[in-house]
């Protein structure tokens, strides 16, 4: 055995930081999934009955589709009959604000390093922290509501902001969009929702913070983002889940509406549990985001950075509908051991004069397997598009894979497309060039990679950044090759 | 400082290096020339631990510890530092992050505290000075798309910075130009103190100019075959390596 691959085998047994769980009395669906289901996670939620509706003739769309197979990703089908579609943890009475709220949730999220407490709050981030089905507090919402800006749980949007709710809710991306995207249409439990108003710049960034703790769960979020005409939000999104042996499902829904000279910056840093290193257990995140670029001169940015999850799915688009509308794709996505990723995104340039930049980064280590699939559709309407995609693929070790699948559709004689395509390792002369400065392997790889991924990196709010780097870094830890 | 006993080591099976003695005192310059292929570089790489090269035979002492048991990170920290012949390059990483990554593991490694943004920048600035590298330089990528003779004044950029005890340079001159040379050499005499020791690989006498050895030594096929002092590289530059090979060469089918 050569003494890349020694150090390969001794190290590759990092840990997941966020692997714990925690006992509460739970407030649960019954496993199985049908229609009473449906009407029992409705009832709980208090909803209109056009909503139920919604939900039933979405479930009825799934119950007629199968699961897509097209993706370079392998696992064993879910059992949608075991999970169970709701879980909340019990609280004695509804919070009507943070003090209500029960310390025992707030300390799950301190210990996450996710603080709700406001004062402790150096930089103005708001959260609304999501555990398992339901949004369990909102910070700044008072500060927020100041300036017009809606930001709450979804339930509570559907309460207080029906007419935008049933407005936007579905549009951007159908209930019959695709498999998975139904069965969160049908079952979603809770999410964030926020509206920016017309012409308001969003004083701070707003997040969403998503956390899984109870077994054998689905968690279906659904997230709703609208930007009225020359508003701005950055939207952070961060998530975790316990350690156990079976896997788990996430399948969420995120919707962006930007209207005319809107703009709206998306991060996600997902680090769901990725199994352990034989590759037992960990997240299943079949996820379908997508964003409308419904106005002239709007623009929609997405930046993400993938480091967990068993099995990821997920191709966070763009709908260029707007003349001069920009969209942007930035990702770095990350998988080590037996982890498997396919994600990319679509753009469809529909508008005249429509921009859109896709920048991939993909890192495999270990046996891992990660794919780009991208799509740039250019529509006859569609004067003058452009779109630059640049795909690189980092390779560490002989025993994992990258694979590039761009899709190309142009229907208007004026486009410009161009895509470049890199595929290297993580050459050793690298490390050993560290090596010989007095830096450690394993700092030499943190530091590649972070190089290596800097132009995305770069796209993200400072603090998210930071974090995100130290993340790439404990993914990879020990996968010299 | 340094004492290479009989130094065997391979790559792949060929062995490059057939028994090497060195002794290399505090306060010495040593030049160490020879044919291309001989082995300069491949000594270099296995002082600084490269791990491709399998060591069969011999030992190597640096200030008392037995250099060879050391990982390469951990002998750059001990002091002993290279300057590349082929610097490598690495994307996305500025010089500036580079160095102070390098520089507080070295510290910690030596029980110091690392060094504050301030202190590594005032530090930066002086040794900037020494060998006249622009900041501009420093800010790009590490080495990504520099022209030769930046990669090289790179190098003795990193080393000042670094102030390591041994320093090995492996053709430090080659791809600088007349003016870049002397810069680079009048940095390298700087650092220099009774402390520390150099290396320098070269097949050009002119470095030898501003750098001068107290000892040079000729390699040739993975031996040291000839060593003696700064005349000896005048002598090589004026007949070349022939008359030196066939020394050799006849001596050993004798
Ligand atoms: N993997 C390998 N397998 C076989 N031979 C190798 C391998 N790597 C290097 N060599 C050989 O080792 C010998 C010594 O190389 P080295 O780079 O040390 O020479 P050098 O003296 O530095 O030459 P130069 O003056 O050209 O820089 C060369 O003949 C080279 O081809
Ligand atoms: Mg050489």
């Amino acid at each position: 055995m050569s003494k890349d691959n020694q150090i390969l085998e001794e190290l590759t047994s990092k840990e997941y930081e966020h692997g714990w769980s925690v006992d509460y009395e739970a407030d649960e669906a019954p496993a199985g999934l049908n229609e009473d289901i449906i009407r029992w996670i409705s009832a709980k939620k208090e909803e209109p009955e056009w909503l139920l509706d919604w939900r039933l003739k979405a479930f009825r769309t799934w119950q007629n589709m199968s699961e897509p197979e097209w993706a370079n990703v392998h696992y064993p089908k879910v059992d949608f009959q075991a999970l169970k579609y709701y879980s909340a943890p019990k609280q004695a009475k509804k919070p009507k604000n943070l003090d209500e709220v029960d310390p025992e949730l707030i300390a799950i999220y301190e210990r996450l390093g996710i603080s709700l407490n406001e004062q402790k709050r150096l930089q103005g981030i708001a959260v609304d922290a999501v555990l398992d089905s339901v949004s369990v507090a909102t910070t700044f919402k008072d500060t927020l509501g100041k300036l017009g800006i809606i930001f709450c749980s979804f339930s509570e949007a559907v309460k207080e902001h029906p007419e935008l709710v049933k407005k936007y809710l579905g549009s951007v991306v159908p209930m019959t969009d695709n498999y998975y995207a139904a069965l969160n249409s049908a079952v979603f439990s809770d999410g964030s929702f926020c509206y920016i108003p017309k012409g308001v710049r969003c004083p701070m960034e707003l997040s969403t913070y998503f956390r899984i703790n109870a077994a054998n769960t689905g968690q279906f979020e659904r997230t709703l983002i609208v930007a009225d005409e020359s508003s701005y939000v950055s939207y952070l999104e961060g998530c975790t889940a316990p350690q156990r042996d079976e896997n788990q499902l996430h399948a969420a829904v995120v919707e962006i509406y930007a209207a005319s000279h809107a703009e709206v910056k998306y991060s996600t840093v997902q680090n769901w549990f990725p199994g352990d290193k034989e590759g037992k257990g960990g997240i299943f995140n079949f996820v379908t985001k997508r964003g409308i670029c419904a106005g002239d001169h709007s623009k929609i940015s997405w930046t993400q950075v993938e480091t967990g999850s068993a099995v990821t799915w997920k191709y966070p688009s763009c709908i260029l509908k707007g003349d001069y509308s920009i969209g942007e794709f930035y990702s770095v996505a990350v998988t080590n051991n037996y982890q498997q990723a396919d994600t990319g995104t679509k753009m469809i340039h529909i508008g005249k004069n429509t921009k859109s930049r896709i920048v991939s980064k993909g890192i495999s280590a270990g046996k891992s397997q990660n794919s780009y699939r991208g799509q740039v559709q250019v529509m006859k309407r569609a004067d003058n598009a452009r779109n630059f995609s640049q795909c690189d693929s980092l390779l560490m070790g002989d025993r994992c894979g990258a694979h590039t699948f761009p899709y190309i559709d142009i229907n208007n004689p004026t486009a410009k497309v161009e895509h470049e395509a890199t595929t290297s390792k993580i050459g050793e002369d690298q490390i050993f060039y560290c090596n010989q400065r007095g830096i450690a392997t394993e700092d030499a790889v943190a530091l590649i990679v972070n190089g290596y991924a800097k132009e995305v990196l770069n796209q993200l709010p400072m603090e998210f950044a930071v974090e995100a780097q130290k993340l790439l870094a404990l993914t990879l830890e020990g996968s010299v090759g | 400082m340094l004492s290479i006993k009989n130094l065997h080591a391979s790559i792949e099976g060929n062995e490059i290096l057939r028994g090497i003695n060195l002794e290399v005192k505090a306060g010495e310059v040593h030049a160490i020339m020879g044919p291309n292929g001989s082995g300069k570089s491949t000594l270099a790489s296995v002082l600084a631990g490269r791990e491709e090269y399998e060591v069969t035979e011999g030992e190597v002492i640096f200030q008392g510890k037995d250099l060879l048991e050391l990982a390469p990170e951990d002998r750059a920290r001990e002091g002993v530092f290279l300057a590349f012949q082929y610097p490598v390059e690495i994307p996305g990483v500025s010089s500036t992050n580079f160095l102070r990554t390098a520089l507080n593991q070295v510290r910690e490694y030596r029980g110091l505290e690392p060094l504050d943004a301030v202190k590594f920048l005032s530090l930066m600035k002086e040794k900037m000075a020494l060998v006249e590298i622009d900041q501009k330089l420093l800010s790009r990528s590490l080495n990504e798309g520099f022209s030769g003779g930046e990669k090289k004044r790179n190098e003795i950029f990193q080393m000042a910075m670094l102030e390591p005890t041994l320093s090995i340079l492996d053709e430090t001159d080659s791809g600088l130009d007349i003016d870049a040379l002397r810069i680079v050499s009048n940095g390298v005499n700087k650092l220099k103190s009774d402390k520390t020791a150099t290396i320098v690989v070269t097949h050009y006498q002119r470095l030898l100019d501003y750098i001068v050895p107290d000892y040079v030594h000729v390699l040739y096929k993975g031996r040291i075959v000839k060593s003696g002092t700064k005349e000896l590289a005048l002598e090589l530059e004026e007949k070349g390596y022939d008359w030196i090979k066939e020394e050799v060469d006849s001596a050993a089918t004798v």
